[in-house]
């Protein structure tokens, strides 16, 4: 008797606990990816001077859901010669990996999953490891295009987080803590995006880079690779695809705003400014660098493979390197190390 | 073996049941998918194996408590060698029926490596000396404490042992010199882009106006 109620005090209810909290972050991303995808297509026909989306629902809101429903409907295509169990799995590991990150994102104090002390690797982890659903789906689909996007997938996503490393290892030296509670509180009296803009910058641009977006989608580029890694997918496991690119589009947003725009924190804390909840100043951020991302991709053509590889290697990494030379020093002249 | 100290370091709450269980799993399947990079007929479905080693690996370092040690894993092996390593293969065409030939021919050399890692870990494990490595006892602290191993790590590492990580740091340069050098040939009549020049391009310079009768045309 009392074996079973301490199981279910140590075992069940903790468990209900964190499933009720993953939920609640999950239908949260999932719902703001479908109005991301609805957004991107109306920014861009803005940009376009075009109208964009505006049948389905009010000024086209739901656009994006019946867009899955359409995708889910479709048949699933499975190619005969392809490797069927990776050809499966990848999009699903794709799925997850989007997901996943979100375990540690602070959204206002103490509102965080996972309180860890090395929140930042973790992220920086995550990301990383988003290259093995692209490069399994290219390799699975056992096709030309797949398989040349996903070999240019892994050189870029290599290529980038070389630099994405050391930006963070900028940010690390004005904080002194690895967590992520910590990255953001230390920024309570400047938003790092002022000492570091050009480190910011790198960083922007390398999330960029890291979430296949343009000008560096590449590994999908539709005008020489019909679809990359995508192309030989259809039905449940495209939209898998679709909405971890968006998913993940948030979280580095969200790595972003963390890092660099001072999370939860408003940007003066003075009266009318700190009236408004935390969630909400760390939400709109997000929506900010969201935005960028989108006029990004409506203003700049896409960079040429050698072009792409020669602003990772020869202008990025000098230059975070050299920047984080530069901070360490600054640091230890003026006694400003965090202890 | 297990001090009741360390795991009450490890278990605030004290829950057995969850923390063996992790283990458990966590052990099986990093042993059964390094028993399947090994067998695994297809090359590429060892790397992928490799890879769940790797994260698997890195879970076990995390129920230590080496929360730092687990993010390097993911991040250095699994994120960056991992990925270039499956590049590599996926490149390759590998002749696998060829490969294998050779299995009993080297299975004496590979017994021999793996007898002697075994005699090197237990002389390790049973010379009492485990308790003093400082490294360990520094690492093995909970992952939701406040105390962040991170910082103890870095305590050790540029003090005590700042030589030899330096000397690694030096050994890793030299490994990719040598990697560059092999690498570097110096071909003719490759068409380079200097991004330098292009940008500076001008007018007056590359531009040539000429007037053009009708019907006679010019030569360029």
């Amino acid at each position: 008797m009392d074996n079973s109620l301490s199981l279910i005090n140590d075992l069940i209810i903790p468990g209900l606990i964190i499933v009720a909290q993953i939920l609640a972050i999950i239908i949260p991303v999932l719902l703001s990816v479908a109005f991301l995808v609805y957004a991107e297509r109306k920014v861009l026909a803005l940009i376009q001077l075009r109208k964009g989306p505006n049948i389905v629902g009010p000024f086209g809101l739901f656009q994006s859901f019946a867009d899955a429903l359409k995708l889910l409907a479709k048949e699933n295509i499975i190619p005969n010669r392809s490797n069927k169990i990776i050809f499966l799995i990848a999009p699903m590991i794709t799925m997850v990996l989007s997901l996943i990150g979100w375990a540690v994102i602070p959204f206002a104090p103490g509102w965080v999953i996972s309180d860890i002390n090395v929140g930042i690797m973790y992220l920086f982890a995550v990301s990383s490891l988003g290259v093995y659903g692209i490069i399994m789906a290219g390799w699975a689909s056992n096709s030309q295009y797949p398989f040349l996007g996903a070999l240019r997938s892994a050189a870029q996503m290599v290529s980038y987080e070389v630099s994405i490393g050391f930006v963070i290892i900028t940010v690390l030296l004005c904080v002194g803590s690895l967590n992520l509670t910590k990255v953001v509180e230390a920024q309570s009296t400047v938003w790092f995006a002022i000492p570091l803009l050009p480190m910011f910058i790198i960083f922007f641009i390398c999330a960029l880079a890291e979430t296949n977006r343009l000008p560096f989608d590449l590994p999908e580029d539709e005008a020489s690779l019909v679809a990359g890694f995508s192309t030989e997918y259809s039905s449940a496991s495209f939209v898998l695809f679709f909405l971890a690119e968006y998913a993940s589009m948030i979280l580095m947003s969200a790595m972003t705003v963390i890092l660099f725009l001072g999370g939860w924190l408003p940007p003066f804390d003075i009266a009318p400014f700190n009236y408004i909840p935390s969630v909400f100043w760390f939400m709109l951020k997000i929506t900010f660098i969201l935005f960028l991302f989108l006029w990004v991709r409506g203003t700049f053509p896409r960079y040429r493979y050698d072009q792409l590889m020669r602003l990772g290697w020869k202008v990025f990494l000098p230059l975070s390197l050299f920047w984080v030379v530069v901070t360490a020093g600054f640091l230890v002249m003026f006694d400003l190390l965090p202890t | 073996m297990k001090s009741p100290r360390i795991y009450n370091r490890i278990h605030p709450t004290g829950n057995m049941f969850l923390y063996s269980f992790s283990f458990y799993l966590f052990s099986t399947i990093a042993v059964l998918s390094a028993l399947m990079v090994i067998s695994a007929k297809n090359s590429v479905h060892s790397v992928l194996f490799l890879i769940l080693s790797f994260v698997n690996s890195s879970a076990l370092f995390v129920l230590l408590g080496a929360e730092f040690l687990a993010m390097i894993l993911v991040v250095v092996y699994v994120g960056a060698v991992a990925v270039l390593f499956l590049f590599v293969v996926m490149m390759l065409d590998i002749n696998f029926i060829k490969l294998r030939e050779g299995f009993l021919q080297y299975l004496p050399f590979g017994v021999l490596l793996g007898a002697v890692l075994l005699l090197e870990l237990s002389m390790i494990f049973f010379s009492n000396r485990l308790s003093k490595v400082t490294l360990v006892e520094f690492s093995t602290k909970p992952i939701f404490s406040d105390f962040e191993n991170t910082k103890d790590l870095g305590n050790v590492l540029y003090t005590e042992y700042f030589y030899l990580f330096q000397l690694s740091g030096l050994i890793l340069l030299v490994a990719m010199i040598g990697s560059i050098v092999l690498t570097l040939r110096d071909r003719s009549g490759v068409k380079k882009q200097i991004i330098y020049d292009q940008v500076n391009v001008d007018t007056v310079n590359y531009i040539e106006k000429k007037k053009v009768k009708l019907r006679e045309g010019t030569n360029v």
